[in-house]
């Protein structure tokens, strides 16, 4: 980093809000995955679009790096640093410029935090549908640039089906708005919203936002179906899929995850090979009718005992030993891999036989919990690291899961994104030519490629990968990859 | 010290939860970001006093230790490190002295009532005198309450449900002698029996809280053996005494009477959670209705995670309306010694703390905690609002007073 350039940023923020000093850089050296640490060369706190355009303005006309970051949750190592780049942190740009509750949506600016938008919204019956587990701390700008999804994105979707306009900076200093306020206006042309969510930085930056709001669901009904088989299980979601019914939620969990779950929350699962847990949730006429239906596929499918829940304490009960279950896997094994890949629902079923298959293969246990609803396949392998050779095992089936998952049709990762932590997996699910394409987008938009460098393109070390075993948040029970 | 920092995994949960970077919006000025500087100045790559000023903008409200998914005791991080730092920093000859002047003062309340007295002179030359004593000065009231002795021993009304001891407190007992009167008559009209040991004095914790380890533990020490053995409880009437004493496990590890300390500190309840928990009789409330707001000291919500307990009581009054507040578990910009060493962010958040107070429209505030109240009486002071102020223990009393 130059001195010219320093100088022109130093025109343009007050001292206290350009860091250069190595106190002032080093908190900022890791976002979530700590398995990566790179210090900035300085960091500005912008607080207004102007700030923000100018940066990136002077950042392209002296080919410097940045990385935009919010409140830094990435588990992909997302907003990393880049040595010699810049950091802009957005997380004061945090005002909730508009709500329009008959319209039914929020203005807001790029460090806005996801929960508060629904909670501004919450007087209107109105909430903002995605939810990752960090929601309580993540901002806007990083769910856009992840495309961040959340335990109810079956339903709902992910960012990007609530994302209807956003003014941004192009990492070439252009400023130009995509979409608009109105979800009609999406479909006029190329969806250039849809480009920019889920682009991991690579584009620019999202100066204002314009998202959808819902309506807070009225009634939840939720059912608890023990089978007696775990390919069963899967087959009963594909069965619900087909009916046309979209719940909220659909989970399962198979033998070694309802072990786990007794073992820690006592939650009074029957005993079975696989659990699965459909929840509907919306308005009370349509629930209803919906539950008659739902009921029957599920009577169809070969569950030999079904529970519905009755009161809101039932409803806890089953979600409790559910949301327990993936912590409580550290209980079974001293050690484990957590595996993040997605199957097309409709080939579930077929996903978890070959996953038993290469489980006897292997001799080694794998628990499987769920979001069975999206295809989100968690398969945690357990091994002994003590005995000589076990990681080693457990990485080789590891690695052929995540073979089956692509091969399937699906992908290497369900929520968190590439970021650092799996930009060498880009080769195994795409071809050279859509790789091709991409850096050519990418190039086309910033041909200096300063936004974000370094990320989700393959190339370079990818040290979180070698780290096993469950992060502690996910131990603790607040987040989950699956 | 080591095990608290690996626990911490950068996740960012506690960022919501910490004033300061609420009010900055710095990763610096962040649990996490604090963290991050303690461990590199361990690791020897920062000066201890480069990272200072972050560390001491801490308030050490702990609101990040409830929100910490994986565990991180920042609370005794905190206190070991500033322990640790505290040896080894330099400080300029103006700042030392009034951190001598708080350290040799607060804690007496024969010298805290001097200070005081002598503080009105003060306020004369205030424009003469550096921001640190001038905010000092700021906080002492223009006049001191008589002292409000209570009893060596307030007989419990009707029949005897427990024997507590009161623990004084120190400059609570200069500044406001009636929250402890208040508490004492408050808990014997629960037919508590309630002793005050005369020779009992400060438990150490704002020294703990300032990094003064081995003063605090001396003051610690004086009190174990004036308290009686055959008694229920002690009752603390302020947050931090009851945090702080909480603390003792740590601050007498490896110390001669750590035994002695742990069985002191085991008894130790604050006043909410001890009435709570034996269960008030019936009070007879109001004539008509008071809307009011509980205010959370940071050291009972969240060291000591009290959120029920005098919600529970409060609301078992007749006719009073407990009204919610917006981010009613952030700091008001008390904490300790705080409104000291850093005034400006201390007034904004008592600021902010007041706009959601006022918007609740309430006739009156309670709190446990001496701190907030001195800090939310001189917020509303400085914009001309009457809105009173007291401890839980003194509306309690009078709701209690009928069934006297």
């Amino acid at each position: 980093m130059n001195q010219s350039f320093l100088e022109a940023l130093q025109n343009i923020f007050p001292a206290d809000r350009l860091l250069t000093r190595d106190v002032e850089l080093l908190p900022y050296e890791s976002d979530a995955l700590t398995a990566f640490q790179t210090k900035p060369a300085a960091a500005v706190l912008p607080e207004n679009d102007e700030e923000i355009i100018e940066t990136v303005r002077l950042c392209h006309q002296h080919a410097v790096p940045f990385v935009a970051r919010g409140s830094g949750t990435s588990l992909s190592g997302g907003s990393l640093p880049i040595a010699d780049g810049l950091i802009i942190g957005l997380n004061r740009l945090n005002r909730i410029k508009k709500l329009d509750p008959q319209q039914r949506i929020a203005v807001v600016e790029p460090g806005v935090i996801n929960l508060s938008i629904s909670e501004a919204a919450q007087p209107y019956g109105l909430y903002y549908a995605p939810d990752p587990s960090s929601q309580s701390i993540c901002t806007i700008g990083g769910n856009i640039a992840f495309n961040s999804g959340g335990a109810h994105c079956l339903k709902y979707g992910m960012t990007s089906n609530h994302v209807l306009g956003m003014k941004v900076v192009l990492a070439d200093g252009t400023v130009t708005q995509f979409g608009g306020e109105s979800i009609e206006g999406v479909g006029i042309g190329p969806d250039l919203v849809g480009l920019f969510v889920g682009s991991e930085g690579l584009f620019g930056i999202a100066l204002e936002i314009t998202l959808r709001l819902m309506p807070q669901p009225e009634l939840y009904r939720t059912v608890l179906a023990a089978y007696d088989d775990l390919g069963r299980a899967g087959d009963a979601v594909s069965m619900v899929v087909a009916s046309g019914l979209l719940p909220g939620a659909m989970e399962i969990m198979d033998r070694l995850a309802i072990k786990a779950a007794e073992a820690s929350v006592n939650a009074g699962y029957p005993d079975a090979e696989a659990l699965l847990i459909v929840e509907l949730e919306g308005e009370a006429l349509q629930v209803n009718a919906e539950f008659e239906q739902l009921h029957g596929i599920i009577e169809e499918s070969g569950a030999f005992e079904i529970r519905v829940a009755e009161s809101e304490a039932e409803r806890a009960r089953i979600w409790k030993g559910r949301k327990g279950a993936f912590s409580a896997v550290g209980r079974l094994s001293p050690d484990y891999i957590v595996q993040d890949g997605v199957v097309p629902r409709s080939r579930l079923g077929e996903a978890l036989v070959e996953i038993g298959a290469l489980k006897e293969k292997y001799a080694l246990d794998v628990a499987n919990v769920f979001h069975a609803g999206d295809g989100n396949l968690h398969p945690l392998i357990l091994y002994d690291g003590r005995e000589a050779g076990a990681l080693e095992k457990a990485e080789a089936l590891a690695g052929e899961i995540l073979a089956l998952c692509v091969n399937l049709g699906g992908s290497i990762t369900g929520e968190h994104g590439i970021g650092m932590e799996k930009r060498d997996y880009m080769p195994a699910m795409f071809s050279e030519e859509e790789l091709y394409i991409m850096q050519a987008l990418r190039r086309a938009i910033d041909p200096k490629e300063i936004a974000n460098r370094g990320k989700m393109f393959p190339g370079g070390e990818a040290p979180a990968l070698k780290q096993h075993g469950m992060h502690p948040l996910e131990k603790a029970g607040v987040i989950s990859r699956e | 010290m080591a095990t608290a920092i690996e626990k911490c995994v950068h996740c960012g949960f506690c960022l919501p939860a910490c004033p300061t970077y609420s009010l900055l919006g710095e990763e610096m000025d962040s649990p996490r970001g604090r963290i991050y500087l303690m461990k590199n100045v361990l690791e020897e790559n920062l000066s201890a006093a480069d990272a200072q000023p972050y560390i001491d903008r801490c308030l050490g409200c702990m609101a990040c230790v409830p929100a910490c998914p994986s565990g991180v005791e920042y609370g005794d991080l905190l206190v070991s490190y500033r322990a640790l730092q505290e040896r080894e920093r330099q400080r300029s000859p103006l700042d030392a002295l009034a951190r001598k002047l708080v350290i040799e003062t607060l804690p007496y309340p024969k010298r805290f009532r001097l200070a005081v007295q002598t503080g009105r002179i003060g306020k004369a030359l205030r424009g003469a005198l550096p921001e640190a004593f001038a905010s000092m000065l700021n906080l002492l009231p223009e006049t001191l309450p008589p002292p409000m002795p209570t009893p060596p021993l307030l007989p419990a009304r009707g029949e005897r449900r427990a024997k507590v001891a009161l623990l004084p407190g120190c400059a609570q007992q200069v500044l406001a002698p009636e929250i402890n009167y208040a508490a004492a008559h408050a808990l014997a009209a629960n037919g508590v029996e309630v002793h005050n040991p005369p020779a009992a004095g400060c438990c150490g914790s704002i020294l703990l809280h300032v990094g003064a380890e081995q003063q605090a533990i001396e003051l610690a020490r004086r009190n174990f053996s004036r308290f009686p053995d055959d008694i229920d409880a002690i009752i603390t009437t302020a947050a931090g005494c009851g945090s702080g004493i909480h603390d003792y496990e740590l601050l007498f590890k490896d110390q001669p009477d750590a035994d002695r300390a742990a069985a002191f500190a085991r008894k130790v309840t604050d006043f909410s959670a001890f009435l709570s928990s034996l269960g008030m009789r019936e009070p007879t409330g109001f004539a008509s209705e008071r809307r009011l707001v509980y205010q959370d000291a940071c050291h009972l919500l969240h060291a000591q995670g009290q959120h029920s307990e005098a919600r529970a009581l409060l609301n078992q009054v007749p006719n009073l309306r407990l009204l919610p507040i917006a981010d009613a578990g952030m700091c008001c910009g008390s904490a300790g010694t705080y409104n000291i060493d850093q005034p400006a962010i201390a007034a904004e958040l008592g600021r902010r703390k007041v706009a959601s107070i006022l918007a609740a429209e309430p006739d009156l505030v309670v709190s446990g905690n001496i701190g907030c109240i001195t800090q939310l009486r001189q917020q509303l002071k400085s914009i001309g609002n009457p809105l009173p102020v007291r401890h839980i223990a003194e509306l309690l009393w009078e709701a209690c007073a009928g069934s006297d």
